[in-house]
C-alpha cells in the first residue's frame, strides 16, 4: 500500500499530499504522523496541501484530527496551500477547521511554524 | 369563432383603409402618442400594421397566437420594444392597438349600418380582436421592461466586487450593495484567487456600502472570513456604522474572534501593525 512520506526538517516534520487520498490512506497519514511525532520530538509539523484539488468532509475532518493529535503530542500543526475551490467548499460544509493554524503556502507556512517557538519582533 | 366573419373585417378595412389610416393616426395623436419627430415612424408602423391585419384576417384563422398571426405579433412586439426604450407608459403604448376601434367601427356602421344583427356581429368581433392584440402588446412592453432588469441586475453582479492591493499583503474588499448568496460566492472566489495571486495575509472587508445587514448578510460576511483563514489570511471586517453594530449584537450575531473597526482607515492601521510597519513623517 501506498505511504504518504514524512521528511524531518529541523525541529518540524514535513508532509506533502500529492495523490487524492482516499479513506484508507488518510487514516494510514495520522497513524505514521502521531508515531513520527513522538519518536523525532518534532514540534511542528507541515502539511502542504497545494496539490489536492477535491477535499471533502474526510479528509476535511481528518485533518482537523492531525492538529488535535500533534496538540495532544505538544506540536502545532500548520495546513498550507490550500486552493481557494477547496477553501469554499470545506467552508460551504460547516468545516472552518478553526483550531488548524494556516498558511498560503510552505514558506510562510515555516515562517509560522518558527515563529512559533522563537517569538521576536517582526522585521519587514 | 366563425372564419367567414374575419372576412367580412377584413373586405370593410380594405375598402376604407386610406380614411381609416387618417382618422387613426389623426387619434393617436389626440392621445398625445405622437410627437413631431415620431410622426413619420408611426404612419409607417399603422400602415403596415393595418396591411399585416388584413393580411392574417383574410387568412381566417380566429387565434392571434396561430402561424398566420406572426407578422402582426412581431410588428406589435417591435413596437411596444420601442416605444419602451423612448419612455412611453404601457398605456400609451396599448393606445396604438385601441385608438383604431373608433375609425373601423365607424366603417363598419356604413357597411352594416342597415342590418342591425350584422352590425352587431361585426362591432363585436372586431373589438374581441382588437382587446386581444391591445393587451398582447402590452405584454410585449412587460416582456421588454424585465429583460432590461434582468440585464441590468447581470450588470451591477459584475461590477461590485472589486478586491484591491492597499500595500504588500494587505488586500481590501469594498461592498457596496447587498450580499445575497450569489453574491457571496463571487465575492469568496475573487477575494481567495486575490489572496493566492498576491501572496497577502491580511485582508479587510469593508461593508461601508451595505445598507442592510441582518443574520443571513452577517453569515455571508463569516463564512468569506473563514474561507480566507483558511487560506492563511486573517480578515478585518471594516466600515461598521453604529446602525449595524446596534443590529449586530441585538441579533445576537457571534464575530468570534474577527476583528472588527469602524473606519477602513483605523483597520488599514490594525493591518500595517501586524506586518511589523507603521506611517511616519518625512523629515525636511
Amino acid at each position: 500500500m501506498e505511504k504518504i512520506p514524512i521528511l524531518k526538517l529541523g525541529d518540524f516534520l514535513l508532509v506533502t499530499i500529492q495523490v487524492d487520498m482516499h479513506d484508507r490512506l488518510a487514516l494510514a497519514l495520522q497513524d505514521d504522523l502521531s508515531t513520527r511525532v513522538v519518536s523525532s520530538g518534532a514540534r511542528g509539523v507541515l502539511i502542504d496541501i497545494s496539490a489536492l484539488e477535491i477535499v471533502d468532509s474526510f479528509i476535511g475532518r481528518m485533518l482537523g484530527n492531525i492538529a488535535a493529535i500533534s496538540a495532544v503530542l505538544d506540536a502545532v500543526t500548520v495546513v498550507v496551500g490550500m486552493r481557494p475551490a477547496v477553501a469554499i467548499t470545506l467552508v460551504e460544509l460547516g468545516i472552518s477547521l478553526k483550531s488548524v493554524r494556516t498558511a498560503l503556502n510552505v514558506e510562510k507556512g515555516m515562517e509560522l511554524l518558527r515563529q512559533a517557538f522563537e517569538p521576536r519582533s517582526q522585521n519587514q | 369563432m366563425n372564419d367567414a366573419v374575419y372576412s367580412r373585417l377584413a373586405e370593410t378595412i380594405n375598402k376604407h383603409e386610406t380614411d381609416i389610416l387618417k382618422e387613426w393616426l389623426d387619434n393617436q395623436r389626440a392621445e398625445g402618442t405622437l410627437s413631431k419627430s415620431l410622426e413619420a415612424d408611426v404612419q409607417q408602423q399603422s400602415r403596415e400594421f393595418l396591411a399585416s391585419l388584413k393580411n392574417s384576417l383574410r387568412q381566417g384563422r380566429a387565434d392571434i397566437m396561430a402561424a398566420e398571426w406572426i407578422e402582426v405579433r412581431d410588428l406589435l412586439t417591435n413596437l411596444s420594444r420601442n416605444r419602451m426604450q423612448q419612455g412611453f407608459t404601457p398605456s400609451q403604448t396599448g393606445t396604438f392597438i385601441f385608438s383604431l376601434k373608433q375609425p373601423l367601427f365607424e366603417r363598419l356602421r356604413k357597411e352594416f349600418g342597415q342590418d342591425a344583427d350584422s352590425l352587431a356581429r361585426e362591432v363585436w368581433t372586431a373589438t374581441l380582436l382588437l382587446d386581444k392584440l391591445g393587451l398582447f402588446t402590452i405584454e410585449a412592453y412587460q416582456k421588454t421592461r424585465e429583460a432590461v432588469i434582468s440585464r441590468q441586475q447581470q450588470d451591477m453582479l459584475e461590477l461590485s466586487t472589486p478586491v484591491v492591493k492597499l500595500w504588500h499583503g494587505i488586500l481590501a474588499l469594498p461592498l457596496i450593495g447587498t450580499l445575497d448568496s450569489e453574491r457571496t460566492q463571487v465575492v469568496m472566489e475573487s477575494l481567495l484567487q486575490q489572496i493566492v495571486d498576491t501572496g497577502s495575509d491580511i485582508a479587510i472587508i469593508d461593508i461601508t456600502g451595505v445598507p442592510l445587514v441582518d443574520t443571513l448578510v452577517a453569515q455571508h460576511l463569516l463564512k468569506t472570513v473563514a474561507a480566507a483563514r483558511l487560506m492563511g489570511a486573517d480578515c478585518i471586517i471594516s466600515g461598521i456604522r453604529p446602525q449595524i453594530a446596534q443590529t449586530i449584537v441585538h441579533l445576537g450575531v457571534e464575530l468570534g474572534d474577527v476583528i472588527t473597526k469602524a473606519t477602513l482607515a483605523d483597520a488599514f492601521a490594525v493591518a500595517l501593525t501586524r506586518r511589523g510597519l507603521a506611517v511616519q513623517a518625512i523629515k525636511p
